[in-house]
């Protein structure tokens, strides 16, 4: 039976997914033995079936990278933190540098879409259209939200980290990665 | 006056040394690596990391601090004491913000290849206190962000015992201890740029940081990309016994 993999993007910045495909060919050996189920790859965005793996890339940031996070964690076996955001919340974490602050989220927003240097904002409006997911008091890692299995480091990890660990939990053990492939940078 | 020489084993493998040096001193010089992050060469050392935390006759203690003995039974390199250290790695990791991404330290950082060479990949094991402490930028070849400060004590150490001056001290105790700097800011204090205590390889991490010169060694070129930390002191392994 062919492994069930998903992944996802939360508050990353996509690195993680090109990484992935830095396995260049060995993705074809990779579709013998797993088959992708919700994934940007294939712009699937619901559950098909359980999933056997659950690659996660980023924090949460707003309200739907939670309720995504949850539904992962509900329909994968095994969920692995991929990159340095999911695992301590990477560049967006810096954010709660300002948490100390007495209105934080208006002092992030407003930095962000009107004091800020380089912003051009004539109407000096901040997006607040209903369909936007509500942002979150700070960001928050993937183990600090749910129950993280495996954690792979790096920012982004390499093709061939990714490989040898998608490789070794296709398999059903930890990926016990070389000196060279454990890097957080 | 020559010293009394002794010999006493570390993992099994018997090694020589003479009265008055320490254990981390012995297995050096032997070419055994115990692991560390507040002794460095050429300044006393403080025992505050524990990171070098070995077995003395079944009794924890810190190599680098405790005097080598003849006879003495150290254990350096079992599950136990790796899987300890490990555990003082992640904490300092999750007491400051490390965001190796954009680190200029990150490939020469010893905390990093402290927790490379331990393999450290496991989900976070204690929250993260992401503090929110000021960086000093006030000096015009220097930059502290003592967000990453790891209070090891190696730039303490440096302007004392190397540069006679004070420019760095402790303030504060257990967890609000922390480095601070002679004056309202490191402008303000008598630090130069060629001063021990902001050399390079003094700091551990990329508190210290020297501006203008950040991110100039390639990746895959820097110091620890491609060799562990302690590769360098277990080149010269030359203890006897069984490895």
């Amino acid at each position: 039976m062919k492994k069930r993999i998903a992944t996802v993007s939360l508050a990353g910045c996509f690195g993680c997914h090109m990484s992935l495909l830095d396995i260049d060919e060995r993705i074809l050996d990779l579709l013998k033995v797993a088959e992708f189920d919700r994934t940007p790859l294939k712009d699937l965005k619901k559950f098909t079936k359980r999933c056997d793996i659950g690659l996660i890339e980023g924090g949460c940031c707003n309200e739907e990278n939670v309720h995504t996070l949850q539904e992962f964690r509900n329909n994968c076996d095994v969920l692995v933190a991929v990159g340095a955001c999911a695992i301590m919340g990477g560049l967006p974490v810096m954010r709660n540098a300002i948490m100390n602050s007495e209105d934080p989220l208006r002092e992030c927003l407003e930095e962000a879409y009107m004091n800020s240097p380089s912003v051009y904002n004539a109407t000096n409006d901040i997006p607040n259209d209903p369909a936007l997911p509500l942002i979150l008091d700070k960001v928050y890692n993937c183990s600090e939200v749910v129950k993280i299995d495996y954690q792979v480091p790096g920012c982004p990890p390499s093709g061939d980290t990714l490989w040898e660990t998608l490789t070794a939990l296709i398999k059903g053990v930890p990926a016990d990665l070389p000196y060279g492939l454990i890097k957080y940078d | 006056m020559k010293r009394r020489a002794i010999e006493f084993k570390i993992d099994g493998i018997t090694v020589k040394g003479s009265a008055g040096q320490t254990v981390m001193d012995v297995a050096d010089q032997a070419g055994i690596y115990i692991p560390r992050l507040c002794d460095v060469e050429g300044l006393e050392p403080q025992g505050s990391c524990r990171v070098c935390t070995v077995k003395v006759d079944g009794r924890p203690a810190a190599a680098c601090t405790q005097p080598a003995a003849h006879g003495i039974d150290v254990i350096n390199n079992t599950p136990e004491i790796l899987s300890y250290r490990r555990d003082l790695i992640k904490m300092l990791f999750q007491e400051g913000n490390h965001l190796c991404s954009i680190c200029e330290a990150s490939g020469r950082c010893e905390l990093q290849a402290m927790a490379y060479r331990l393999g450290i990949m496991e989900p976070a094991k204690y929250p993260y206190l992401q503090p929110v402490r000021p960086i000093d930028a006030s000096h015009p070849d220097i930059l502290l962000d003592k967000n990453r400060c790891i209070r090891c004590g190696r730039c303490i150490r440096a302007s004392q015992q190397i540069d006679r001056k004070n420019v760095f001290g402790y303030i504060g105790r257990g967890i609000n201890k922390r480095v601070g700097v002679d004056g309202r800011n490191l402008a303000d204090t008598d630090v130069d740029v060629n001063d021990s205590a902001v050399a390079p390889g003094t700091c551990p991490v990329g508190c210290i940081i020297m501006k203008r010169i950040g991110f100039h060694e390639p990746i895959g070129q820097r110091k620890y990309d491609n060799a562990p930390i302690g590769s360098e002191i277990e080149k010269t392994r030359s203890g006897r016994g069984k490895e």
